[in-house]
C-alpha cells in the first residue's frame, strides 16, 4: 500500500501513459455509441491525443529524443486534415440527408 | 508532494473529467466544449513533458482551429434553437463492456510493462529549434508528404462541401 | 509592510476581479440572486486591499519604484536578436498605486449601483461577471511593468467593453454599437502594435524601464529621430482609440448604448483611462515633435466635442461628448509637458464623471418607472427636454449632480477646478515657451463651453417646471443602493481630497506624488525640460487662474440666462445659426464621412475580393474539376461500350498470330534446329491454330457467355452462400464493425501477450 502511495506521489512515464489509456478508451467508447457523426468525430479527436501523450511521454521518459515530439506534429498535421475532410463529409451528408446519425445513412447517393 | 505532482493530477484529471463528458454528455454543445477543456488539459500534460512547442501547437491547432471546425459543424448540422441537440446513442451495453476491457486492459499493460526509463533529463529547454532543424533534415520526406496531404485535404473538404445546386 | 508583499497585494488585486468573473460566468445561475452580492462583495475586498496598497505605498516607499518580473517563455537563441524571452512583471509606482484606487473605487461603486439599476435584467448574473473581467483587464494595465502585457490587458479591455456595451445585444443600435467600439479600437490598436514592434526591432526588450534606460543613455530606433518619434506618434494611435480622441472618437457616444453604469466604467475609471495612462507610461520615450502632436490632437478632440455637446438633447449623448472634451483636455495636458495635471485630471474627471453617469442613470432610472407606470412607449427617457422639475422629487440625485456639475465646470472649491487650472496653466506655460497659443486659447474656450453645456443639462432636466404633473408625480428617488455611490462619488469631487490650498494643487500631496518623469528622449528632440517648463508655470499661474474663472463664469451666466431667465432664446439661436446648428447636431458628420469612405471603401475592396475569388480561384478550381471529370467520363464510356476492349483484344491476338506464323516458318527448314525443336514449334503452331479457330469460329460471345459469366457468376453465389453464413454480424452500422474490430485487437492483444 504505502509502496502503491509513493508511487502516486512521483509521476512517471507511467502515469502519462496510464491518463493516455483512459483517455483512449473514453474515446473509443464515443465512437462506439455516439449516433451524431460529430460526436463520433469528437472521440476520434480523443483517440489521437491520446496518442500523442504517448508519444511525447516515451519521447521524453524513454529515448530522450524529440524523435517522438516530431511524430506527434505529424499526427496533429493529419488530424487537422481529418478534420477539416470528416467535417466537410459531414456537412454533404446533412445537406442530402438531413441527418448525420450515422446509423440513418447507408447510401453513398441519394 | 511537489509542484510537478500537483500539476500532474490536475491536468489529468481535468483531461479525463472533459473527456468523460465529452463521451457521456447528451448535449452536444456541452460536449464541444467540454473537448476545449480536455485539449487544454492535454497541451498542459505536454508542457510537463517538456514539449513546449507541442503545447503551443496543440493548442493552435486543436483549440483554434480543429475544435472551431467542430463547432461550426454543430452549429451547421442542428438547429440548435428549434430542434434540441440532444444526441442518442447506439449499442451502449456492448460497448461499455468493451471500452472497460480495453481501458484495463490498457492501463494494465502499461502497468505491468518494465518500461525502458532514462532517469536524467536530456531534452533541451526550448525545442521550437530542434524541432524546426529535424523537420527539415531527417524528417524532411514526411513533412513534404504531410504538407501534400494537407493541400490535397483542403481541396477536397471545399470541393465536398460546397453547396452544389442539384442539376 | 515590505514591497513583496506590496507587489503580492497588488497581484492580489489583479486577480480577484477575474476570480469574480470566473466565478459569476459558470455559477451565476445557481448563486442566489444571481451572485450580486459575490462580484460586489470582491470588488469592495479588491477596493480595501487597493487603498492599503495605496496607503502603504504613499507612506512608506513615497520615491520608489517596485517591481518584480519573472521569465514566463524563453525561445531561446533566435537569430538576429539574440536571447528572446517574454517576462511577466508588475511595476507599482505611485502612479500605479492612485489608478488602483481609482480604477477599484469607480468600479465596485458602480457595482453596488448596479444592484439597484439592473434590477430584473435578463443576463444579470452575466452582467456582474462581465463587469469583473473588465475590471481585471484595466488592473492589468496600471500595474503591469511592459509593453507586451500592456498590449494584452489593452485587448481584453477591448473585448470586455463590447461584451459590456453590447450587453443589451437583442437591440440591434446596442450590437452596432459594441462593433464599432471593437473595430474602432482596432484601428488604434494597429498603431500601438506598431509602435511597440519599432521599440522592440531596436531594444529587444519590452520593460518600460530597460527601453527608456538604454534610450537615455543614447539608443535611438533605428539611429534616428524621426523613427523615434513616429513610434512615439505611433503607441499615441492606441490612446487615439482606446480613449476616444480625434478622429477615433465615434465609438464612444455610440457606446452610449450599453447599460448607463457600464457608461460610467468606461468613460471614468477603465477603457478610455487606459489611453491616458499609457501616454502618462510612455511619457519618458516622446519626443517634442510627438508631444506637440499629442497636444494637438487633445486640443482638436476638445474643442470638437464640447461644440457637439452643446446641440446634444440626449443626457447621456451630451454627458458622453463631455467626456470625449475631457480626455481631450487631459491629453492635451499631458502633450504640453503639463504630467501630474494631466493625470490629476484624469482622477478628478474619474471621479465626478463616474458620478455624472450614475446621477444620469439615476435620472433615466426614475423616468424609466415613471413612463412604464404611466403607460408610456413613445417618450424618450433619456431626452432632456422630457425633463425639468426632477429637483424636488430627487433630492439626493439633484445635489449630487449639482456638485459634479460645479466640479466638472471647474468652479473653486471642486476637484475639477484645481486640476483644470493646472492644465490651462500648463497649456498658457507652453504657449509662451514655444508659440503655439492656439493650444491655450482652445483650452480656455472649451472651458468655457464646457461651464455653459453643463449648466445647460443641469438647468434643463432639474430645474424649471416639468411638462406633464401626473409623470412628475410618478417620479421617485432611486434605492438606496443607487444613491450611496452618487453621495461617495460627491463627497470625493471636492478640492480637500487632492490638496489643501483651494486654489493650488501644486503644493498638495497628489500632484507631488506624481512628478513629471524626466525624459530619456536625446536632448535636442526633447521638449522644454522640467525646471524650463516650471519656470514659465509660474508665470502663467496666476493668469491661467483668473482667466479659468472668467471663462466658467461666463460659460455658466450664459447658461443661465438661456434656460433659466430665458432672457436669450435659444431657438431663435438655433435658427439664425441654423447650419452650424445642424453641423453641431450631426456631430461634425463624422459617422457619415467614415461611412461614406472608410466603410464603402472596405465594401469595395471586399467586392473586388468576392469577385477574384468566384470568377478567378473558383474558375481555376471548377475548370480543373471539370477537367478530370471530362477525362473519367470519356474513358470509362469507351469501356463500357467494349470499344477499347475489342481494339486491345484484336491488337493482342494479331501479334500472337504473326509470331505463331514466324516460328512455323522457322520449322519448315530443319537444317539449323534439333528435331525437338521442330515438334515444339509445331505444337505450339498447333495450339495458336487451334485457339484462332476457336476464337473466330466458336465465337468470342459464347466463351464469355459460358465460361467467364459462369466463373463470375460462381463467385458471385458463392460470396452469396457466405453472405447468408455471415448476415448475422453485418448490422450495416458502421459502429457494429468497429466493434468487431476493436474484439479483434483486444484477441491480439492476448494472444501475443
Amino acid at each position: 500500500m504505502q509502496e502503491f502511495l509513493n508511487w502516486l506521489k512521483t509521476p512517471g512515464l507511467t502515469h502519462f501513459l496510464i491518463v493516455s489509456g483512459i483517455l483512449f478508451s473514453l474515446g473509443v467508447f464515443a465512437v462506439l455509441t455516439r449516433r451524431n457523426a460529430i460526436m463520433v468525430l469528437m472521440g476520434i479527436e480523443l483517440i489521437l491525443n491520446a496518442a500523442n501523450i504517448n508519444f511525447i511521454a516515451f519521447s521524453r521518459y524513454s529515448t530522450g529524443t524529440l524523435d517522438g515530439q516530431v511524430i506527434a506534429i505529424f499526427v496533429i498535421i493529419l488530424a487537422a486534415a481529418e478534420a477539416a475532410i470528416a467535417l466537410a463529409i459531414v456537412l454533404n451528408i446533412y445537406q442530402n440527408f438531413n441527418t448525420v446519425n450515422v446509423d440513418e445513412f447507408n447510401r453513398l447517393r441519394d | 508532494m511537489d509542484l510537478f505532482t500537483i500539476i500532474f493530477y490536475a491536468f489529468a484529471l481535468l483531461a479525463l473529467g472533459a473527456g468523460s463528458v465529452v463521451v457521456f454528455s447528451k448535449n452536444i454543445v456541452h460536449a464541444a466544449f467540454a473537448l476545449l477543456f480536455a485539449f487544454f488539459a492535454v497541451a498542459g500534460l505536454y508542457v510537463l513533458l517538456m514539449a513546449d512547442f507541442l503545447a503551443i501547437t496543440q493548442l493552435l491547432i486543436y483549440v483554434g482551429g480543429i475544435l472551431v471546425l467542430v463547432i461550426f459543424g454543430v452549429m451547421l448540422t442542428n438547429t440548435v434553437i428549434s430542434v434540441d441537440v440532444k444526441t442518442g446513442t447506439v449499442q451502449s451495453m456492448p460497448a461499455v463492456l468493451l471500452s472497460a476491457a480495453l481501458a484495463g486492459m490498457l492501463v494494465g499493460m502499461f502497468w505491468s510493462t518494465d518500461w525502458k526509463v532514462t532517469t536524467q533529463q536530456t531534452l533541451p529547454e526550448a525545442t521550437g529549434n530542434e524541432l524546426g532543424t529535424m523537420l527539415l533534415t531527417s524528417y524532411v520526406l514526411p513533412f513534404e508528404i504531410a504538407s501534400v496531404v494537407l493541400l490535397v485535404a483542403l481541396v477536397g473538404a471545399a470541393m465536398i462541401a460546397r453547396r452544389e445546386k442539384k442539376a | 509592510m515590505s514591497q513583496e508583499t506590496l507587489l503580492t497585494l497588488s497581484v492580489v488585486i489583479l486577480f480577484l476581479p477575474l476570480l469574480s468573473f470566473v466565478l459569476l460566468i459558470f455559477f451565476n445561475k445557481r448563486l442566489p440572486k444571481q451572485g450580486d452580492w459575490l462580484g460586489t462583495g470582491i470588488a469592495f475586498v479588491a477596493l480595501a486591499l487597493a487603498i492599503v496598497v495605496f496607503f502603504t505605498k504613499l507612506t512608506q516607499f513615497p520615491n520608489e519604484t517596485i517591481q518584480a518580473s519573472a521569465e514566463w517563455v524563453s525561445f531561446g537563441n533566435v537569430p538576429g536578436i539574440g536571447q528572446l524571452t517574454l517576462d511577466l512583471g508588475i511595476m507599482l509606482d505611485n502612479m500605479a498605486a492612485v489608478m488602483l484606487v481609482v480604477v477599484m473605487l469607480v468600479s465596485s461603486l458602480v457595482h453596488l449601483f448596479s444592484i439597484g439599476y439592473m434590477h430584473g435584467d435578463v443576463r444579470y448574473g452575466r452582467y456582474f461577471s462581465y463587469l469583473g473581467i473588465f475590471t481585471f483587464s484595466m488592473l492589468g494595465i496600471v500595474i503591469t511593468n511592459n509593453f507586451w502585457m500592456m498590449y494584452v490587458f489593452w485587448e481584453l479591455v477591448g473585448l470586455s467593453s463590447y461584451l459590456l456595451i453590447g450587453h443589451w445585444f437583442e437591440k440591434k443600435s446596442a450590437s452596432d454599437a459594441s462593433k464599432k467600439a471593437f473595430i474602432v479600437n482596432r484601428v488604434g490598436d494597429i498603431g500601438f502594435f506598431t509602435g511597440i514592434m519599432i521599440l522592440y526591432a531596436t531594444f529587444h526588450t519590452f520593460s518600460f524601464d530597460s527601453i527608456f534606460g538604454t534610450m537615455q543613455s543614447g539608443t535611438i530606433p533605428f539611429g534616428s529621430e524621426t523613427w523615434l518619434t513616429a513610434a512615439g506618434i505611433l503607441i499615441f494611435c492606441g490612446a487615439i482609440g482606446k480613449s476616444a480622441q480625434f478622429p477615433l472618437h465615434v465609438w464612444l457616444p455610440d457606446a452610449m448604448e450599453g447599460p448607463t453604469p457600464v457608461s460610467a466604467l468606461i468613460h471614468a475609471a477603465t477603457m478610455v483611462a487606459a489611453g491616458v495612462y499609457m501616454v502618462a507610461r510612455t511619457f519618458a520615450m516622446m519626443t517634442g515633435d510627438a508631444l506637440m502632436f499629442i497636444a494637438y490632437i487633445g486640443a482638436i478632440t476638445a474643442f470638437i466635442a464640447a461644440t457637439i455637446a452643446i446641440a446634444q438633447n440626449d443626457i447621456k449623448k451630451v454627458l458622453a461628448y463631455s467626456t470625449v472634451s475631457q480626455l481631450g483636455y487631459m491629453v492635451m495636458g499631458l502633450g504640453v509637458g503639463a504630467y501630474s495635471a494631466g493625470f490629476f485630471h484624469l482622477t478628478t474627471h474619474a471621479m465626478f464623471k463616474a458620478g455624472l453617469f450614475l446621477g444620469s442613470g439615476s435620472v433615466i432610472h426614475a423616468m424609466h418607472h415613471a413612463l412604464h407606470h404611466a403607460g408610456d412607449h413613445h417618450t424618450d427617457p433619456q431626452d432632456i427636454r422630457n425633463m425639468g422639475g426632477l429637483k424636488s422629487k430627487m433630492p439626493v440625485t439633484y445635489w449630487t449632480f449639482l456638485i459634479y456639475t460645479l466640479a466638472i465646470s471647474g468652479v473653486p472649491l471642486t476637484s475639477g477646478f484645481l486640476s483644470k487650472d493646472e492644465i490651462l496653466a500648463g497649456s498658457l506655460a507652453y504657449g509662451s515657451l514655444t508659440g503655439h497659443y492656439l493650444i491655450p486659447i482652445i483650452g480656455f474656450f472649451v472651458a468655457g463651453l464646457t461651464a455653459f453645456y453643463m449648466f445647460r443639462l443641469l438647468i434643463l432636466t432639474f430645474w424649471g417646471e416639468h411638462k406633464d404633473h401626473h409623470r412628475l408625480e410618478a417620479i421617485h428617488e432611486s434605492p438606496r443602493t443607487m444613491t450611496i455611490p452618487l453621495i461617495v462619488f460627491a463627497v470625493l469631487s471636492f478640492f480637500a481630497f487632492y490638496s489643501f490650498n483651494p486654489f493650488g494643487a501644486t503644493d498638495g500631496w497628489f500632484m507631488n506624488a506624481v512628478p513629471r518623469p524626466v525624459s530619456s528622449v536625446p536632448a535636442t528632440t526633447a521638449a522644454a525640460g522640467i525646471e524650463e517648463f516650471n519656470e514659465a508655470l509660474h508665470y502663467s499661474h496666476t493668469s491661467a487662474m483668473l482667466l479659468s474663472l472668467l471663462v466658467a463664469g461666463t460659460g455658466i451666466l450664459v447658461a443661465f440666462a438661456t434656460y433659466y431667465w430665458k432672457k436669450i432664446s435659444a431657438d431663435n439661436i438655433a435658427t439664425t445659426l441654423a447650419p452650424v446648428h445642424k453641423f453641431f447636431l450631426n456631430k461634425w458628420y463624422f459617422d457619415e464621412l467614415y461611412q461614406a469612405t472608410f466603410v464603402k471603401g472596405t465594401d469595395g475592396i471586399a467586392a473586388a475580393y468576392r469577385w477574384f475569388d468566384e470568377k478567378i480561384i473558383d474558375g481555376i478550381v471548377n475548370g480543373t474539376a471539370r477537367w478530370t471529370k471530362a477525362v473519367t467520363l470519356g474513358t470509362k464510356n469507351n469501356w463500357e461500350e467494349g470499344n477499347i476492349g475489342a481494339i486491345i483484344y484484336l491488337v493482342v491476338s494479331g501479334v500472337i498470330s504473326i509470331y505463331a506464323g514466324w516460328v512455323t516458318g522457322n520449322a519448315i527448314w530443319p537444317e539449323e534446329i534439333t528435331v525437338l525443336l521442330a515438334i515444339w514449334n509445331g505444337l505450339i503452331a498447333l495450339g495458336v491454330a487451334g485457339l484462332t479457330f476457336f476464337l473466330f469460329y466458336v465465337g468470342v460471345g459464347g466463351f464469355d457467355n459460358r465460361i467467364v459469366d459462369g466463373m463470375v457468376n460462381l463467385t458471385a453465389y458463392a460470396a452469396g452462400f457466405f453472405g447468408l453464413l455471415t448476415r448475422k454480424v453485418q448490422t450495416g452500422k458502421v459502429q457494429t464493425y468497429i466493434a468487431w474490430v476493436l474484439l479483434g485487437v483486444m484477441v491480439f492483444f492476448l494472444w501475443f501477450r
